[in-house]
């Protein structure tokens, strides 16, 4: 069984990673002895199996339930009473949270963020989706599975998941006729695509916004001291559909209602660049989608739109294949990305040299969004003025944002680049929020005074994710999920993001939890900005984002919580006794200190 | 040229800012950093400010017109706060350690003028592996360096070690599938052995050959040994 599962994906070193899933999937873990196995035949250091095994959360070393239950655990989910419907599942079952019932009939897990917050609270069950999770369904849900009732019994309202386009602009309102933009394509070289690309001023829409048509070019070029587009330089082209950043689904949408588009978009960069092979990296929560983008690159491929000379025309050949993650939010970052392609931990690479030169496999390799291939396929067909009729100088065109949280319409938005906050606020029924996370706990917090902020590289730059918290909800709360989100998917590799992400945890439950003092705030701030400045990728250069934004817009909401409400920078003596007062249970007078302020 | 700290230096292409350093005789403080493997870049301990942005300079290609801040207030401070956290990450009991004075982490922290560790101990509960009858593992010591890995992998053509798991859980595996050493194929003179900073990987019954207080670091600041071994006089590993 196993050299079957070897086989179907090809049996290089680069598949290990998809072999370990379906591994998974068959034993509820990876036994040593099958990691021992595959390091002889994968002709890997077994090291490197294990390093893999023990660094995605949907693979594990212990046997998982026959129904493994995960919980996603986004902040929007926990607004919607997740970690309550968690507990009492667990309770019915008699399970302990993060552990396997010893019948092995079913393990409870919290998980980050699914993507489907606009209809959470969500759960994945072997890789299923459940979303609207209420009371009932958790009831009836322990029943079946006490009495081990296959999912394909289950309700199937319960695995719904809806697409929520609330409002379509121009990317989603305009029908793309079927290989409308590879027969463009087809009749341009790379420079010409390219510069219609450029033309249209396309930033990436994974939440950086670097310009797509410099990093197409920058790809065809290659390494220095090769030629541009030399044809027997491989080049590859990938499509992040990683979609971690909690509170994000609109990738999810794309995927399900635009696929075609997708791969247009990715055939048209191949195009450009000169690739003949290219990689949609699917995030593990979304493999419920899998057997339908297949069916779209079978489809695809019989209509002559993928595979060798596309639509007929000599030499444009091109190839897609669907690699799963497996629940590591890091592995969105562009390079830790490739890293799991090749079948390895997610550990961000050292740059430069950038994956535009040094990619997959040392080649050059185009990493772009998912929703800026949908983008670009578009532009391809339509024009760059068309997509240019929107936007403003420096973000043209439209962002889809993913709207979730304190709002009566969540959901897909799909507004102009340059829209204030407050005009999404009033579409999707917020009314008066305390504060809208966006960009996700990456991005920026903002508070009621700041709604008149435009969504835009030059201003409040996003990929998309926009949760909204109302007057009622606790801040400090909301930033220390954030911060317990990063600590938990740091990817380990650096010092300061490994430790200072978890210190900042500690840091934060203390303050929570109403242990804090005035010194803790400061060293909270001191520690943010040695995790921020020395961190080694995005994930640890923002994991403080969430407490800082928070603190500096709402100081009384932390200051509340101290010990003492005086706030004085530096050493607060009493403060810091706080600790050996608890250890050593006493609070009479001759515990404190009084501090001349 | 380039300026560290305003003064000036001359590079080759190539060179990272750490190797430019080095042989301009600028001991920038280093731990993942060996001169003998690829750059790693995970410590951090070598941050500096390169024209106003942060960067680690083992791996930061040395270029033309750079400005680098090194020994700035800010800099050495965040040095200081790594290297604590490297010990309230794992269990240092530098009196009771084998590699007391022979020990980059401790002579690092000297050289930071770290008098504490600043942050609560995490405590982890690490394992020792005694199994090998040559080779001593005590996971308690290791920072995570990935020296041993490199120099198993790219030096002795083996991959005894590797680091599996993620973030704080991040720990070294050797490659075997009982997870003894004594299982694995490494000897004692494998490079592996010898080039561990801290006293997680020892050769057993040579502990204290040299009586502690009469070590390497005991009497040379780890700034000078470094420089020197790193310009190619002579090796400082165990
Ligand atoms: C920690 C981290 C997570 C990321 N996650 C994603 C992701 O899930 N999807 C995505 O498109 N980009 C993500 N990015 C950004 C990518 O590194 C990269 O910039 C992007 O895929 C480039 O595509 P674009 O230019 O089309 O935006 C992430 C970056 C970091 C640092
Ligand atoms: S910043 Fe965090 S996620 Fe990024 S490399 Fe360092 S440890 Fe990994
Ligand atoms: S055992 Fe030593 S050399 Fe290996 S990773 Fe740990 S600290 Fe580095
Ligand atoms: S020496 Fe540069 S990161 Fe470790």
């Amino acid at each position: 069984m196993l050299c079957e599962i070897v086989d179907h994906h090809g049996g290089e070193a680069t598949s290990l990673l998809q072999v370990l899933i379906d591994v998974q999937m068959r034993f509820r873990c990876v036994p040593a002895g099958v990691m021992t196995f595959l390091a002889e035949i994968l002709h890997l250091p077994r090291t490197q199996i294990q390093a893999v095994v023990e660094f995605y959360s949907f693979l594990s070393v212990t046997s998982t339930g026959r129904f493994d239950v995960r919980f996603s655990d986004s902040v929007t989910d926990q607004l919607l009473g997740s970690r309550d419907l968690a507990t009492r599942l667990c309770q019915r079952l008699g399970v302990k949270l993060g552990e396997t019932r010893a019948d092995d009939a079913v393990s409870v897990h919290l998980t980050s963020c699914t993507g489907l917050s606009d209809q959470g609270p969500a759960a994945l069950v072997n890789g299923q989706v459940l979303t609207r999770l209420d009371g009932d369904r958790i009831v009836q849900m322990a029943d079946f599975i006490d009495q081990e009732i296959d999912l394909d019994a289950w309700p199937k309202a319960w695995f719904r998941v809806e697409d929520q386009v609330q409002l379509e602009g121009l990317l989603l309102a305009e029908e793309l006729p079927l290989g409308a933009c590879l027969e463009r394509a087809g009749t341009l070289d790379a420079v010409g695509i390219i510069s219609e690309i450029d033309r249209s001023g396309l930033r990436g829409r994974g939440g950086a916004g670097f310009k797509t048509a410099v990093k197409w070019r920058f790809c065809y070029e290659g390494a220095e001291g090769t030629l541009p587009g030399d044809p027997s330089i491989t080049r590859y082209v990938v499509c992040n559909a990683d979609e971690g950043e909690p509170g994000t689904f609109k990738d999810r949408v794309l995927l399900s209602r635009n696929a075609h588009d997708v791969f247009e978009g990715m055939t048209v960069c191949a195009r450009a660049i000169g690739a003949l092979r290219g990689f949609l990296y699917l995030r593990g929560e979304y493999r419920y989608l899998l057997d339908t983008l297949l069916k779209v690159l079978e489809a695809r491929r019989s209509r002559g739109l993928l595979g060798r000379n596309i639509l007929g025309v000599e030499g444009f050949d091109f190839n897609i294949e669907i690699h799963l993650g497996a629940g590591a939010y890091i592995c969105g970052e562009e390079s830790a990305l490739i890293e799991s392609l090749e079948g390895k931990p997610g550990h961000p690479r050292n740059r430069p040299p950038y994956p535009v030169t040094h990619g997959y496999l040392g080649q050059p390799t185009v990493v772009n969004n998912v929703e800026t291939f949908v983008a670009a396929a578009r532009i391809m067909a339509f024009g760059a003025d068309w997509f240019l009729s929107e936007g403003t100088a420096q973000s043209t065109g439209t962002k889809m944002l993913s709207v979730s949280g304190d709002c009566e319409r969540p959901g897909i938005y799909e507004v102009p680049f340059g829209t204030p906050v407050s005009v999404v606020m009033h579409r999707c029924g917020a009314d008066d929020p305390m504060g809208v996370q966006v960009g996700g706990p990456s991005g920026t917090f903002i508070g009621k005074a700041e709604f008149e902020r435009i969504l835009g590289f030059e201003d409040l730059s996003t990929g998309g994710s926009m949760m909204v918290f109302s007057q009622a909800r606790d801040v400090v709360a909301i930033a220390r999920g954030f911060t317990h989100f990063f600590a938990h998917e740091s990817c380990g590799f650096c010092t300061p993001c490994r430790v200072g992400t978890s210190l900042l945890r500690q840091l934060i439950d203390k303050i929570a939890e109403g242990h804090g003092t005035p010194h803790d705030l400061v060293e909270m701030t001191q520690l943010a900005a040695i995790v921020k400045n020395a961190s080694h990728c995005g994930l640890g250069q923002t994991a403080a984002n969430p407490l800082m934004q928070t603190l500096e817009r709402f100081p009384e909401r932390y200051q509340e919580r101290l010990k003492t409400t005086l706030f004085e920078p530096g050493f607060d003596l009493d403060g810091a006794l706080e600790v050996s007062r608890q250890m050593t249970g006493r609070a009479d007078a001759n515990a404190h200190l009084t501090q001349v302020g | 040229m380039l300026t560290i700290d305003g003064v000036a230096l001359s590079f080759e292409a190539g060179q990272t800012l750490m190797e430019a350093a080095t042989a301009a005789g600028v001991y920038l403080p280093h731990l993942c950093h060996h001169p003998e493997f690829k750059p790693h870049g995970s410590c951090k301990l070598c941050t500096v400010k390169v024209n106003g942005r942060f960067a680690s300079a083992c791996t930061l290609p040395a270029a033309e017109g750079q400005e680098v801040l090194s020994e700035t207030l800010e800099l050495r401070q965040l040095r200081v706060r790594i290297t604590q956290m490297l010990f309230v990450e794992g269990n240092h009991f530098c009196p009771s350690c084998e590699q007391s004075g022979d020990c980059k982490l401790q002579a690092t922290a000297y050289a930071l003028g770290m008098l504490d560790s600043h942050f609560p101990h995490f405590f982890p509960a690490r394992r020792v592996d005694a199994s090998h009858p040559d080779i001593l593992l005590d996971l308690d010591r290791c920072i995570l360096c990935e020296l041993c890995v490199r120099a198993s992998r790219d030096m002795d053509g083996k991959s005894v070690f590797g680091i599996a798991g993620r973030g704080m859980e991040s720990h070294l595996v050797v490659d075997a599938e009982s997870g003894a050493l004594v299982d694995t194929v490494i000897e004692v003179s494998d490079r592996a052995v010898k080039i561990c900073p801290v006293g997680a990987i020892l050769i057993k019954r040579t502990a204290y050959e040299k009586p502690i207080g009469q070590r390497l670091y005991d009497h040379h600041p780890i700034q000078a040994v470094l420089l020197q071994a790193d310009q190619g006089g002579g090796s400082c590993d165990q």
